[in-house]
């Protein structure tokens, strides 16, 4: 059997899962694990980019979602003009103000001579920064909350059309990338790790709490549509819509979901294959040999002349701003950016299950096995309390036991995957579509 | 008086919950260095060990609490913690055995066995979650305090009172004797010592006729007894959550690489600087200050330099200084 065909074969099973929880369940469902499916699948690439092409173990992939899913707000939500004058150029200044300490102490650090004097100076300059910060920030953001704190209490956005913040959302995060990548790159590998590990908790820490910024745990919701998707009520209310769907016996309400739906999926697979093919480019670029030689030989790699730490930031930051594209996408298909949502489980260490089932090092297993495990993601969700209740049929219904079991089966799914992780590794580290 | 009482609160709010709490990370932070000197990988599953280990002892505890059996004023935990340590050594050496060994033998990348370990951290994670729900427990049961803070006030005649809770007594004499039935382990006995020489040098130790396996059944005995001993400790003294354990990996890791990974002494004094500094960070100074600063001085707002929210922020902040100007550690550990 040829590579193609098995490849072939392979979406093409996934295409019958996902066309079978179609006619099974509903056309609802299937869709919407078509767009999750889509959006893992570009996560997915993003991290085998690190992983697969340059071997940077990235466990914060949470982090630069959730970075993405801000940009999301930040860009595309209408600003909230009075709390913005309230207090928001205090805020911005108090944050250049910030950013200015931490260049000066740099500088300072790089600049004078290593000694204890230099090293004095560095942390009054910290010090003394820091609460500079805090006296300027703290009164612009009280300022910013106060303003209608049931429905704004930010200062919203900046009005773009939210097509336009999903690239938006891959900058800030690459951003991140490289703040963390110039901190722990170079160290041994498992530092980056330890290292993305804490970063993604800290960015999640700072959106849920800090409210002036995207409202913290009050969320924000309402977020603009792209312009291709239009509100499911107005298509109900659209006279030609609807006689178009009735003609063809769907019911207007299901029919708009489904429209809204198949509108995303649409912009999700333009994304998508316009990534795959820039990823399949680089693979097979110039760039993407050295990505790989650098990988299975760093040595040999620096004796040829080749800068490993830069290369790895550079591959660290454009792997880590297409996490963030998908997060500023996932974000517009919620509608909404609840930071209380990321969970590292969800957003971490599956799409690592993705990628080393998919194949690490292979654009399309990366693909594949976005769909693939996001599929089973959902459905073992819903197949471990039936498949509970079943165990259970011989006890008694008021039994404990069984409540608990039933409770508990909910997180047979987590066990699934640390399972399907472990003996992917071990039996079929190469994974489903093999790097060439 | 002003002075003793600035003290006492001090004492109160922040030296005491510091010190309780370092000593948990410190027991934790020694099993990642151990697991890091003799095995070479940092291990992800450690947090969620750690809630295995609680877990298992928390079902023991409420098994003896059912049959009427309790250790008086000292929470009934302690004894079931041999056989939460005994469930937890069980459940490593059969991880070992079924997932690790594999690529020891084949001689992965440290990488990879990181990546294995993030497997075995979902598995625990689930495994967890299904047996006893994600929720938050208590199952610190006997005398709540040794000192309540109305007997201080009353014995002493300060304003400010000074607690001290059971479960912080019992974490800082259990820490206390850990550590020091460690190093006698370590320095002392052939098994500690074979121990040391595999993590200084393998080729010399394996030339010397060590088994390498015997080592590492060792290393990961023991490690299942710190963390569940750190993992029972931290649930006594806060409450356990799955989740928590899960995120206590951070704090725990910053310890080991501040003080050095690979180095024991480094994984205890880590422990201890991770834990002061979130404390004192995210502590609310003013209940301190008004006691010090003339009445005109006195601070007007909380005077808390981070929400606690951010604790992690902190340790996070202290690993990455650590990392840019010392990437050995403290002490001196190892680099690669």
């Amino acid at each position: 059997m040829s590579d193609t065909v098995k490849n072939t074969a392979l979406f093409a099973l996934v295409a019958v899962l996902i066309i079978w929880t179609g006619f099974s369940q509903s056309w609802n469902l299937a869709l919407q694990i078509l767009n999750m499916g889509l959006i893992s699948a570009i996560m997915a690439l993003g991290v085998n980019l690190q992983w697969g092409f340059a071997g940077l173990f990235n466990v914060g992939i949470m982090g630069f979602v959730a970075v993405g899913g801000l940009a999301a707000v930040l860009f595309s939500m209408p600003p909230v003009p009075e709390a913005f004058w309230a207090g928001g150029p205090r805020a911005l200044f108090s944050l250049l103000v910030g950013a200015g300490v931490i260049v000066a102490a740099v500088l300072v650090m790089k600049k004078m001579a290593a000694s204890r004097k230099r090293n004095l100076l560095v942390v009054a300059i910290l010090v003394g920064g820091f609460f500079l910060f805090r006296a300027l920030f703290d009164p612009a953001v009280d300022a910013i909350e106060a303003v209608n704190s049931a429905s704004a209490g930010y200062m919203g956005g900046l009005g773009l059309p939210v097509i336009l913040a999903w690239p938006l959302g891959g900058v800030l995060a690459a951003g991140v990338a490289w703040v963390i990548g110039k901190t722990a790159l170079g160290l041994r590998s498992d530092y980056l790790a330890i290292a993305t590990l804490g970063i993604a908790e800290i960015i999640i820490a700072v959106m849920k709490n800090e409210d002036w910024l995207a409202r913290g745990v009050k969320n924000v919701s309402g977020i603009p549509r792209p312009f291709i998707t239009p509100r499911e009520i107005n298509l109900q209310n659209d006279p030609g819509f609807v006689e178009t769907v009735t003609n063809l016996g769907l019911d207007p309400v299901t029919a708009s979901s489904l429209y809204v739906k198949l509108s995303y999926t649409l912009l999700f697979s333009v994304v998508l294959i316009i990534l795959f093919i820039l990823a399949q480019r680089a693979l097979k670029s110039p760039w993407g040999r050295m990505m790989r030689a650098i990988r299975d030989n760093e040595v040999a790699a620096m004796a040829m002349g080749k800068n490993v730490t830069k290369r790895h930031l550079q591959i660290f930051v454009l792997g880590s701003a297409i996490c963030g594209l998908a997060g500023a996408m996932m974000t517009t298909l919620d509608g909404q950016l609840t930071p209380g949502s990321y969970q590292p489980l969800r957003f971490t260490f599956l799409i690592w299950v993705m990628v080393i089932v998919g194949g690490s090092g292979s654009n399309l297993g990366a693909i594949l096995g976005g769909f693939l495990i996001y599929f089973f993601w959902i459905r073992v969700g819903q197949w471990g309390p039936d498949l509970m209740y079943f165990i259970t049929s011989g006890l008694p219904d008021d039994s404990a036991l069984k409540a608990h079991l039933i409770d508990s089966a909910a997180h047979m799914r987590l066990l699934t995957m640390g399972l399907i992780l472990l003996l992917v590794l071990r039996f079929s580290p190469r994974g489903l579509i093999p790097e060439k | 008086m002003d002075f003793l009482n600035a003290l006492v609160a001090f004492s109160n709010y922040v030296l005491i919950p510091a010190v309780a709490y370092g000593s948990q990370l410190a027991l934790g932070a020694l099993g990642v260095t151990l697991i890091y000197g003799i095995l070479r990988f940092s291990n992800f599953a450690h947090g969620d060990t750690m809630a295995f280990g609680t877990m298992v002892t928390i079902l023991f505890t409420w098994w003896f609490q059912s049959m009427g059996i309790n250790l008086g004023p000292l929470p009934t935990a302690l004894l079931a913690l041999p056989f939460g340590i005994l469930g937890t050594m069980i459940l490593v050496l059969i991880t070992d055995r079924m997932v690790y060994r594999f690529y020891r033998k084949q001689k992965a990348a440290p990488v990879i066995f990181v990546m294995v370990s993030l497997g075995v951290m979902f598995i625990l994670n689930g495994l967890v979650r299904f047996i006893i729900g994600p929720g938050d427990r208590r199952f610190a049961d006997g005398e709540r305090f040794i000192m309540t803070a109305r007997e201080f006030k009353h014995m002493t005649g300060l304003k400010e009172g000074l607690a001290l809770k059971t479960t912080q007594g019992i974490t800082v004499v259990t820490a206390v004797l850990v550590v020091i039935a460690l190093f006698w382990f370590l320095n002392r006995t052939r098994t500690g010592k074979s121990m040391r020489a595999f993590s200084d040098n393998e080729d010399l130790a394996l030339l010397s006729g060590i088994n390498p396996e015997r080592v590492v059944v060792y290393t990961w005995m023991i490690v299942a007894a710190l963390i569940t001993i750190a993992g029972v400790l931290y649930g006594l003294d806060k409450s356990f959550k799955p989740f928590t354990y899960f995120q206590l990996l951070l704090p725990i890791f910053a310890s080991a690489i501040v003080g050095g990974l690979g180095n024991p002494i480094g994984a205890i004094a880590g422990g201890f600087v991770i834990a002061f500094s979130e404390m004192t960070i995210t502590y609310a100074w003013k209940k301190v200050l008004v006691y010090l600063m003339p009445e005109s001085l006195e601070p007007s707002g909380l005077v808390q330099l981070l929400s606690t929210d951010y604790k992690f922020a902190v340790s996070f902040v202290i690993l990455i200084i650590v990392l840019l100007f010392r990437p050995t550690g403290l002490f001196k550990g190892k680099s690669v």
